[in-house]
């Protein structure tokens, strides 16, 4: 499988309909790669017009703008719109909740807007559409699993309901945690927390929120952040049930189920 | 007699209105310390969210059972008002029951209905006392709510049930008095009201004379206690009952992941990127983030007054939960706590005299402010459109920017995405690596 570049098509006098914006997780962690593979693995299949901005692509950033940098995260803002507006980029897709939420909400007002969707309402945009096309007797059909709501895509936003409504057309069982949508607990990674040691306190939250997701009895914890799914992973590693128990990107269930 | 009670109850009303005014003038004062903000706004929405979460009181109920008793005693205190509305005229015109003859049977029925308010009022106040100093429920026994924020609202709850109480009290005193046909009581006949009349057998064995006494005593307690709690609610933070619907009007209208922009670096980064754009003449260079009350916004003050104390905020704040030093609903009460003891400098000295003090740091320490994960869950539980992140992120902006203070781990991801254009110390060459090992 090839992945188009931006920069490629733009030589050839051409642009892409929809800009798959990776994000550093999705192009630098391990973990977080393979969800962005899913995701491209979907788009090449069902022949989207797409494209990565590859080595063009920087952090938008999100982490130094919640820790207090805004030095930073206007430098980075700058010269992403730069780069966006160069090519002329009118819609992006991307993986993770904070870019989404930063293209969504904070570039318009720098002179950067653009037509923002996360993956998940992507995804259940195209399987209404009958592009994505689902096996019968989908490896998730039937299976108990919950779902882990992404803060910046929940409340920051309002998506509760796409990456459900993906999850619904797996045929799985959703199992609800008692802290679901608006009143879903964070993972622990926002606000730049990812990038420094948790504060002091009585529990991890990361194994907090794993905890109430594994009491759910549920054999997959679904997750629509790269962020979110690293510390649900370690989450579950520390409570010792990685045997029996998995964290999945929404895009990855979908890939694997696709026909 | 009769006239000297008159002059009393409008010397009565006047300095309490007088004391009212004069301390509601310094709350919004101390409102008006923060930096100005323009929310003049998208009326409508801001109209509706005013008439959907502080009349409707929409998010309270996100648990149905309080949000219905809670609902009992704000129509209660809204509704019974009216009857206010008649002691009031009758105490300053000294007459009896001054809208009985104007409304007949209605009035009747107005009385029924305040009745029945008020026996719910009693009953969701008990409830609430029992939340709080019985089953002890978490948000109410947090340190956050140690000493004097405590004490407030048992004195609120108690004070609301005394004043119900004396309000039945006052009409089953009243009705027994008709049916003894005594004086003018009798004049103004209503007969027994729905609830008031189970109260007449305590009260029968009384005297006539007795009976007017407790009819007037309650009368009088009654007002001089709403004169009172009038007066007690600049102190307290009970005053959401007036400033949770400015609150709500001044809410967040954008999407609650949107942070505020800081124009003055945005033009900076684009003047150092594109110097043929920067304007002849430097600026003198502004203060970046808040440091102390005074560079936060005035809504964020609004905030800070509005707050109860309920602790929705700390109950679904992951730090709060999972035992770190940060509490959304401290993070308010400090910013109160700091705003009034500005204001009290400035009365004392005439304007502000520098203390030494500010809001970061003496109250609001750093541990705090690193714990913030900026989830959101405090802001979506507020039922009165309270944000305490937007405080948390200026203060932290402040720390970054001014103070360079930053956790090592932090300071090593800024220098990433700087040099590195992502935050951890991978090649921005490896960007893309991911795409030749499909």
């Amino acid at each position: 499988m090839q992945i188009p570049t931006v920069a490629e098509l733009f030589a050839n006098g051409k642009s892409p309909e929809v800009l798959f914006w990776v994000g550093c997780a999705g192009s630098f962690d391990q973990r977080a790669q393979r969800i962005t593979e899913a995701f491209a693995t979907i788009l090449d299949k069902i022949s989207i017009d797409y494209a990565i901005l590859g080595k063009e692509e920087m952090c938008t950033g999100d982490p130094a703008r919640r820790a207090g940098n805004e030095f930073m995260f206007q430098m980075m803002a700058y010269q992403n719109i730069q780069v966006l507006n160069n090519y002329g980029i009118q819609k992006i897709v991307t993986t993770c909740p904070h870019c989404f939420n930063i293209f969504k909400n904070e570039y318009p007002e720098l002179g950067g807007t653009y037509e923002v969707i996360h993956h998940t309402s992507f995804l259940q945009q195209l399987i209404d559409e009958g592009k994505i096309r689902l096996k019968e007797e989908g490896m998730y059909k039937g299976k108990k699993i919950t779902y882990h709501d992404s803060c910046y895509l929940g409340r920051a936003n309002g998506i509760y309901e796409a990456p459900r409504k993906v999850l619904e057309a797996l045929d799985a069982e959703l199992v609800e945690m008692k802290r679901c949508r608006s009143k879903g607990l964070c993972c622990g990674a926002g606000g730049a927390q990812m990038f420094k040691e948790e504060e002091k306190g009585t529990i991890r939250v990361n194994l907090d929120r794993s905890n109430e997701a594994i009491g759910t009895g549920s054999s997959v914890i679904a997750a629509a952040c790269p962020f979110c799914n690293t510390m649900l992973t370690d989450g579950v590693k520390l409570a010792d049930r990685e045997d029996g128990i998995r964290v999945l990107d929404i895009a990855e269930m979908v890939a694997a189920s696709m026909e | 007699m009769q006239m000297a009670q008159q002059i009393l109850f409008v010397l009565l009303s006047a300095a309490a209105i007088w004391l009212f005014v004069k301390n509601a003038g310094k709350i919004v004062r101390n409102i008006r310390l923060g930096r100005s903000l323009d929310l003049s706004d998208h009326p409508g929405e801001r109209m509706r969210n005013m008439l959907l979460l502080a009349f409707g009181q929409k998010k309270m109920f996100r648990n149905p059972m309080v949000g219905v008793l809670h609902f009992f005693v704000y129509a209660g205190f809204v509704i019974i008002n009216i009857e206010v509305l008649e002691i009031v005229l009758d105490g300053i015109f000294g007459t009896h029951r001054l809208f009985a003859p104007m409304l007949g049977g209605f009035y009747n029925f107005l009385i029924n209905s305040f009745e029945i308010l008020a026996v719910l009022v009693i009953v969701a106040c008990v409830i609430f006392l029992v939340r709080r100093n019985i089953i002890k429920l978490r948000r109410f026994t947090s340190h956050d709510l140690d000493g004097w924020p405590r004490s407030d609202a048992n004195y609120i709850l108690i004070t609301e049930i005394v004043l119900m109480t004396f309000f039945l009290t006052l009409n089953a005193s009243d009705t027994l008095l008709q049916a003894k046909g005594v004086e003018h009581y009798a004049e103004h006949s209503t007969g027994n009201f729905v609830f008031s009349q189970y109260l007449q057998p305590v009260l029968s064995g009384l005297s006539v004379n007795a009976l007017i006494a407790v009819e007037r005593g309650c009368w009088w307690l009654h007002i001089i206690g709403i004169f009172a709690f009038l007066n007690y609610l600049p102190y307290s933070k009970h005053l959401h009952i007036v400033l949770a619907f400015p609150n709500a009007w001044f809410s967040k209208l954008v999407p609650k992941g949107k942070m505020d922009n800081m124009p003055a670096i945005q033009n900076e980064v684009l003047y150092a990127m594109q110097p043929e754009l920067a304007p002849a003449g430097g600026e003198a260079p502004p203060k970046f983030g808040a440091k102390d009350v005074q560079d936060l916004t005035w809504k964020n003050m609004l905030d800070a007054f509005s707050c109860t104390e309920c602790g929705r905020c700390s109950a679904a704040c992951p730090a709060t939960i999972t035992g770190k030093k940060l509490s959304p609903r401290k993070i308010m009460m400090d910013t109160r706590d700091r705003a009034e003891e500005i204001g009290k400098n400035i009365d004392t000295n005439g304007s502000f005299q520098d203390d030494g003090r500010s809001l970061l740091h003496d109250y609001i320490t750093v541990e705090e402010l690193r714990a913030c994960t900026t989830c959101n869950a405090c802001v979506q539980e507020c039922p009165v459109s309270i944000n305490p992140l937007d405080i948390i992120l200026q203060l932290r902006r402040y720390l970054v920017m001014e103070e360079s203070n930053a956790p090592a781990e932090w300071t090593g991801m800024f220098g990433n995405i700087e040099n590195n254009f992502a935050p951890w110390k991978f090649s921005p060459d490896e960007r893309d690596k991911w795409t030749q090992e499909l």
